[in-house]
C-alpha cells in the first residue's frame, strides 16, 4: 500500500515496460489532439469575430474590418427597438425573481431530500431530475399555452412561472451535497443545548449553508440569463429577456445591421461571463453541467 | 431495524388508549423515514407538479381538441401533410449524426483528459463556453465567421483548399449542433472516466495488458453506460434545436425540424391546440429512440467501477 501512495509512484512502479511516466506519442493521440484544437478555435474564433463584428463600421469578409467604431454600442444600448438596456434590466428582474422563488422552495426540499429516505424517495427526485435532463422544447409549448390560458401570456410573472420548472430542481440538486456536508450530530447538539427549530436554522443549519446558497444561486441566475425557449414562447413585448431580443434582432426578416446585432451578442455575452467567473469563484466548473 | 418497528408498534396498541393510536400510526410512518420534515418537500413538489407534470397533461389534452374537425385532426394533419410529416425525417437525420460525431470526437479527448493535471481547469472553461452561453449566440458568432469571404473560409484558402459554404442549411445548423452539444457530451464524459479506479487500470498493465487492451477490454465496456448516457442527453438535445435551425439552417427547407411547426403554430398562428400536437409528437420521437438506448444500456455489464481499498 504505501507505494502506491502517490499516483506517480503507482505508475513509475506499474510501468516496468520501459515507457516510463511520459504517455507515448500514438497517432490516436496526435488525432484526438488535433481535432480538439480546431474546435477550440472555430469556437474562439467565432467568439472574437462577433466581437470584432460588434465595432466595425462595415465589414464584407476578409480579415478585419473596414474600419471601428463604437456606435453601434450606444445605438444598441438606447434604441427602443433593440434597447439592450431595458432587456438588460428585464433579464435582471426575471433572473432574480426565478433565484430567490427557487431558493425558497428549493433548499428546504433538499434539506428533507438528503436528511430523510422515505418510500416514493426516488420518484421524488426522477419528477426533478426530469425537467433538467429534457430539452425545454419538448415542454416549453404546453406550459406556454397552459400560461396564456390563466392570463399570464407575456406578462413578467408568466416568464418567471416558465423559468422556475428548469431552476428549482437544479437548486435543489446543487444544493443536496451542500446540506449532505452538514453533519446532523451539529443539529443535535444545538438541540441538546436548548435551541429551537427556528434558531436551529437561522444560527447553525443557515450560515453552514450560505455558501451552498451562493452557488445555486449565481448558476441558476446565469442559467435563467441562457434560457431561450421558455422564455421566447411565454415572453411579450414588456417581458422579453436580453437572449430573445437577440434572436429577435438576428432573426429579424427585414435584416438588422449585423454590427447592430453583433453589439446585442456582446452585450450578452459580457454579462453572461462576469456571472460566470463569479460562479466559478464558488463552485468547481464541473458542477455547471450537473445539471445533466 | 425493520423488525423492531412491529413489536414497537404492538406493546404501544396494547396499552389501548384511542390518542395512542395516532401515535403508534405516526411512529410507524417514522420508522419509514415519513414524518413531518418531508412537509419541506411540499412547495417544490407542488411547483414541478403545476407547471410541469400538468402542462404535460395539459398539452396533450388539448391536442386532441382542435380548433377545428375531430379529436385526431391535428394528428391527422401532421401525418397527412408531406411538408409537415418529413419533419420527423429531417429531425432524425439531423440529429443522429449531430449526436454521433459529438461522442466519437468527445470520448477520446475524454479520455486523455481523465485524470488531474495542471492546466486541465482551463480546458474544462474553454467548453463550458457554449454550453453557458447557448445556441443563439453560437449561431450568430457563426454567420461571421463561416461567411463566404469569413475567416473560416480565408484559413482554409490560404491552405489552398476551396471555400465551403456552411450557412443557410443543413450544414449550418449541423455546426451549430456539434459546437454546442460536444462540450456537454465531454464534461459528462470526463466525469464517467474519471469515476473509474484508475487502479483497475494499473491492474491490467501490470498483468501485461498493452495500452489498446487496457481501454478496449478494460476502460471501454466500464465506461459504455457512461457514453449510452451521454448519447442519450445528446440526442434528445439535438431533437429539440431550434434557434440554430432559424438563423444559421433553413428552416423552410433542409433543415425544417420538429421545432419549426411547433413555433409557426404557436408563435405565428396562435393555434396552441396544434403547437401541443406536434410537441407530443416530439416527446414521442424522443421517447422511441431513449427507449431503444435505455434497452441497450440494460443489457450491459453494470458492476463497481470504482474499487475499493480491499
Amino acid at each position: 500500500m504505501a507505494t502506491t501512495t502517490t499516483p506517480t509512484g503507482r505508475r513509475a512502479a506499474v510501468r516496468g515496460d520501459g515507457t516510463g511516466r511520459r504517455p507515448r506519442t500514438t497517432a490516436t493521440g496526435v488525432l484526438t489532439y488535433a481535432a480538439a484544437g480546431c474546435f477550440v478555435l472555430v469556437l474562439l474564433g467565432l467568439l472574437v469575430s462577433v466581437l470584432v463584428q460588434s465595432f466595425a463600421t462595415s465589414w464584407h469578409g476578409g480579415w478585419w474590418p473596414d474600419g471601428l467604431t463604437g456606435s453601434w454600442f450606444s445605438q444598441a444600448w438606447a434604441d427602443p427597438a433593440y434597447g439592450v438596456r431595458s432587456h438588460l434590466a428585464t433579464t435582471f428582474e426575471i433572473g432574480i425573481s426565478v433565484v430567490v422563488v427557487s431558493l425558497l422552495a428549493g433548499v428546504p426540499a433538499a434539506y428533507a431530500l438528503s436528511r430523510r429516505s422515505f418510500p416514493g424517495k426516488s420518484l421524488v427526485l426522477i419528477l426533478l431530475l426530469l425537467p433538467i435532463m429534457l430539452p425545454p422544447l419538448t415542454y416549453a409549448t404546453q406550459l406556454s399555452s397552459l400560461i396564456y390560458t390563466v392570463g399570464l401570456g407575456g406578462t413578467l410573472t408568466g416568464v418567471i412561472l416558465s423559468n422556475l420548472v428548469p431552476a428549482l430542481p437544479f437548486v435543489v440538486l446543487v444544493m443536496m451535497p451542500f446540506v449532505e456536508q452538514v453533519r446532523p450530530d451539529v443539529e443535535q447538539a444545538a438541540r441538546v443545548l436548548g435551541a429551537g427549530t427556528l434558531q436551529i436554522f437561522l444560527r447553525v443549519v443557515g450560515p453552514l449553508l450560505l455558501p451552498g446558497v451562493l452557488a445555486a444561486s449565481i448558476l441558476t441566475l446565469v442559467r435563467v440569463f441562457g434560457a431561450f425557449e421558455l422564455t421566447f414562447f411565454v415572453s411579450g413585448p414588456g417581458s422579453e429577456s436580453l437572449i430573445v431580443a437577440l434572436f429577435g434582432a438576428a432573426s429579424n426578416p427585414a435584416g438588422s445591421a449585423p454590427p447592430l446585432v453583433a453589439a446585442m451578442a456582446v452585450c450578452y455575452m459580457g454579462t453572461s461571463l462576469v456571472v460566470f467567473a463569479l460562479a466559478l469563484a464558488f463552485v468547481n466548473p464541473t458542477q455547471i453541467v450537473s445539471r445533466r | 431495524m425493520s423488525a423492531a418497528a412491529p413489536t414497537a408498534g404492538h406493546r404501544t396498541t396494547t396499552a389501548g388508549k384511542p390518542p395512542g393510536r395516532a401515535a403508534t400510526r405516526r411512529a410507524r410512518f417514522a420508522e419509514r423515514g415519513v414524518d413531518r420534515l418531508l412537509l419541506l418537500l411540499v412547495p417544490a413538489v407542488a411547483i414541478i407538479a403545476l407547471l410541469f407534470v400538468y402542462p404535460f397533461v395539459y398539452g396533450l389534452l388539448i391536442s386532441f381538441s382542435p380548433l377545428k374537425g375531430g379529436a385526431f385532426a391535428n394528428y391527422r394533419d401532421f401525418f397527412a401533410d408531406p411538408f409537415l410529416r418529413q419533419t420527423i425525417w429531417y429531425t432524425v437525420r439531423l440529429a443522429i449524426p449531430v449526436a454521433l460525431v459529438s461522442l466519437l470526437l468527445a470520448v477520446p479527448l475524454a479520455y486523455r483528459l481523465r485524470r488531474d493535471f495542471r492546466g486541465k481547469r482551463a480546458i474544462t472553461l474553454v467548453f463550458l463556453l457554449p454550453v453557458t452561453l447557448g445556441s443563439v449566440v453560437l449561431s450568430e458568432g457563426m454567420t461571421t465567421i463561416f461567411a463566404p469571404n469569413g475567416w473560416f473560409n480565408l484559413v482554409l484558402g490560404s491552405v489552398g483548399l476551396g471555400p465551403v459554404s456552411v450557412l443557410y442549411g443543413y450544414w449550418g445548423t449541423f455546426v451549430a449542433a456539434v459546437l454546442g452539444i460536444l462540450p456537454l457530451m465531454l464534461l459528462l464524459l470526463i466525469g464517467f472516466f474519471g469515476g473509474i479506479d484508475p487502479a483497475l487500470e494499473d491492474a491490467a498493465a501490470t498483468l501485461g495488458a498493452s495500452r489498446a487492451v487496457r481501454f478496449w477490454r478494460v476502460l471501454f465496456p466500464l465506461v459504455l453506460p457512461g457514453l449510452i448516457t451521454a448519447l442519450s442527453l445528446g440526442l434528445v438535445e439535438a431533437f429539440a434545436v431550434f434557434p440554430s435551425a432559424v438563423l444559421v439552417g433553413e428552416p423552410g427547407g433542409a433543415t425544417h425540424v420538429l421545432s419549426i411547426p411547433i413555433y409557426q403554430a404557436a408563435q405565428q398562428r396562435f393555434d396552441y391546440s396544434a403547437a401541443s400536437a406536434d410537441a407530443t409528437v416530439m416527446v414521442l420521437v424522443e421517447i422511441v429512440v431513449l427507449g431503444a438506448l435505455t434497452l441497450v444500456r440494460s443489457r450491459l455489464y453494470r458492476g463497481a467501477a470504482v474499487g475499493g481499498k480491499g
